[in-house]
């Protein structure tokens, strides 16, 4: 079985972005940028599924500029055996994002995609779900841990409530939670290695895809800042505050 | 034209989460009408008819949809979605489930988390983990939106009811089957709907030291979460969890015990009225956003906190 693994080069999670004083977007100019952690759980459980002989290719793909490529190398890298880049400098949008991997999928035919519940940038939390109603697959999100079976998945899913346990037919769409696995970090020989594995360049128009987004972001503004607060002294004068000032108890 | 919510609930109650929905639909124009798929859920679409800005319950019996299944759910939306100009879900694992798959069958760029509404189709969401506000429009003819439940009052209880109407179930797709669901049954109040809740962090050092806040939690009616690092250490299950990929609270009061505050963590919390941080190191990211901020070591500060409340309370 083949799996597809989209991998979102974002801003890495440890740095603070910065606004546009003008407000017409983010300053992401110069940061350091990763691969979308929920992405680098995705691929881990794909080389996971490798070793344990139930895939038998792992194809990471990622959309956007060309450096995009970087991303996708940190796939091969750990693990992935080739690689396709979609590559456009029009802004994608999570359905835009969704028709192109739909049109690789005709292409490649997995039996399974791979992917993050969540792109830490826009923190839109759909391509997944789309991309599964695009196919008319079946979707399992949030994925906390996933059995595959014969021509089945069952998949442990972190819901509000606890664990929800479902099982869904292959070919499927699964996203994936933060729990599923720790990540390996790729070996040296390896990030060698996967400097020699192909990487393909495809555009959204070659894909049959118009990516042109549907949101316009009109203006991105500092949230509301919160009053830096005060240091109390004890117990007894925390408690004074909230009963009294704060009124909260 | 109207608008349609997706009601959450378990086939016996309505979920809280959708009276907000309801509240954020009332400020789009056009009747809100609340979709009601279920199994043997008839009190589910009463109670929906009760609640104030609701103009007509649809209700829909079928036991493909006794466990929500994205698949299932997502084929009926879609099949009467053409009588409405905007769909609606609370931002929950529920409605983020389903409504990304109900927007892309109907070709709509869906609006996720939404914190405010503007317009007809100008909304406001946060971005990367919270720290950036987004003013955006859609340009669809049609709205897919994703409620982020703390940003909208709940809606309250209308004159009289709303007409109850029997839509027919979809074919299921067979797609997908519910397995079972492990619900932690707990005696406090739900993270997302509490008045007060007290959160702990890896600080807590082992699920054991919960107890600490439970304690503290029990004197204060108040719910209790976690952070992420506090969750992966296994101290507490997943559904405690706050924060940019967990749950979103906003109560009156949160108590961070233990959790040094990463912009991760912040994203859930930080639109709680008043903030209390209880953390051994001064220097704690959490101090920039605690109203009130005590320095030192929870193991000795929570028992005395819970004293001191306990003697308050008389
Ligand atoms: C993609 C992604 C998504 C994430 N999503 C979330 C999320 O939704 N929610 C979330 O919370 N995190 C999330 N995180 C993780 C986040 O980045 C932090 O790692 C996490 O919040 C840290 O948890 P913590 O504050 O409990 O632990 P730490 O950062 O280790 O802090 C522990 C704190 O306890 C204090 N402490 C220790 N002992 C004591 C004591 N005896 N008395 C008093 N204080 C003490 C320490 O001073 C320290 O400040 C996410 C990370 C990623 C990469
Ligand atoms: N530009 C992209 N390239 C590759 N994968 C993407 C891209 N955008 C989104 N994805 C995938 O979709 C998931 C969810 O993203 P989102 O719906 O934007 O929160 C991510 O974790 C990725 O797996």
């Amino acid at each position: 079985m083949r799996v597809l693994v989209p991998v979102k080069r974002v801003v890495d999670y440890n740095v603070k972005i910065r606004i546009k004083s003008d407000q017409s977007g983010v300053d992401i100019a110069g940061l350091k940028m990763s691969m979308n952690p929920f992405d680098e759980i995705a691929t881990e459980e794909a080389i996971r599924l490798k070793e344990r002989g139930v895939a038998s290719e792992i194809v990471a793909v990622s959309m956007g500029e060309a450096k995009c490529q970087e991303t996708l190398r940190t796939a091969l890298a750990m693990g992935a055996d080739r690689a396709i880049l979609v590559e456009t400098a029009v802004e994608l949008q999570p359905l835009a994002v969704a028709k192109l991997l739909k049109a690789i999928v005709a292409r490649e035919q997995p039996g399974l995609v791979l992917m993050g519940k969540q792109a830490i940038d826009d923190d839109s939390n759909q391509t997944a779900q789309m991309l599964a109603g695009l196919l008319g697959w079946p979707q399992a999100t949030f994925a906390s841990k996933i059995e595959i079976g014969d021509g089945t998945a069952t998949v442990g899913r972190e819901v509000d409530e606890g664990i929800e346990t479902i099982r869904v037919r292959l070919p499927a769409v699964i996203s994936v939670d933060l729990r599923l696995n720790e990540p390996r970090y790729a070996s040296l020989p390896n990030i060698m290695k996967a400097k020699k594995k192909p990487i393909d360049t495809l555009t959204p128009e070659a894909l049959g895809v118009d990516p042109t987004p549907r949101l316009d972001y009109l203006r991105v503004e500092e949230p509301p800042k919160r009053k830096a607060g005060v240091k109390v002294g004890s117990v007894q004068e925390l408690v004074a505050k909230l009963k009294g000032e704060a009124g909260v108890i | 034209m109207s608008v349609l919510v997706l009601a959450q609930h378990d086939n016996r109650a309505l979920d809280k989460a959708t009276l907000h929905t309801v509240a954020a639909a009332a400020r789009l124009p056009g009747p809100v009408h609340v979709l009601v798929a279920g199994s043997d859920c008839g009190a589910v679409a009463e109670a929906a008819a009760a609640v104030e800005g609701v103009a007509k319950v649809l209700k829909v019996e079928d036991p493909a949809y006794a466990h929500p299944l994205a698949e299932d759910l997502a084929a009926l939306l879609v099949a009467i979605a053409g009588d409405y100009d905007d769909l609606l879900a609370p931002a929950t694992t529920f409605g983020k489930n389903v409504m990304p798959r109900v927007a892309a069958l109907l070709d709509v760029a869906q609006v996720s988390d939404v914190v405010e509404i503007l317009g007809p189709d100008t909304f406001k969401r946060y971005i990367y983990a919270g720290n950036a506000l987004a003013t955006v429009k859609s340009r669809d003819a049609r709205r897919v939106l994703t409620v982020r439940t703390t940003s909208f009052p709940a809606a309250g209880s209308r004159n009289g009811k709303a007409e109850i109407a029997t839509v027919a179930a979809v074919e299921s797709t067979g797609l997908s089957s519910f397995l079972g669901r492990e619900v932690a049954k707990r005696e406090r109040p739900e993270l997302t709907s509490a008045r007060i809740v007290v959160s702990g962090g890896r600080g807590l050092g082992s699920g054991e030291n919960f107890k600490l806040l439970e304690e503290l939690a029990d004197v204060l009616g108040a719910a209790v979460g976690a952070s992420r690092a506090a969750v992966d250490a296994g101290f507490v299950p997943n559904d405690y969890q706050v924060g940019q990929t967990g749950k979103i609270v906003a109560p009156e009061l949160y108590i961070a015990v233990g959790i040094s505050g990463a912009i991760q963590h912040l994203a859930g919390m930080k639109d709680s009225k008043v903030i209390v941080a209880i953390n051994k190191d001064e220097e704690a990211p959490i101090f920039q956003v605690a109203d009130y901020g005590l320095v030192g070591d929870l193991f000795k500060i929570v028992p005395e906190l819970t004293a001191e409340l306990r003697r308050a309370r008389g």
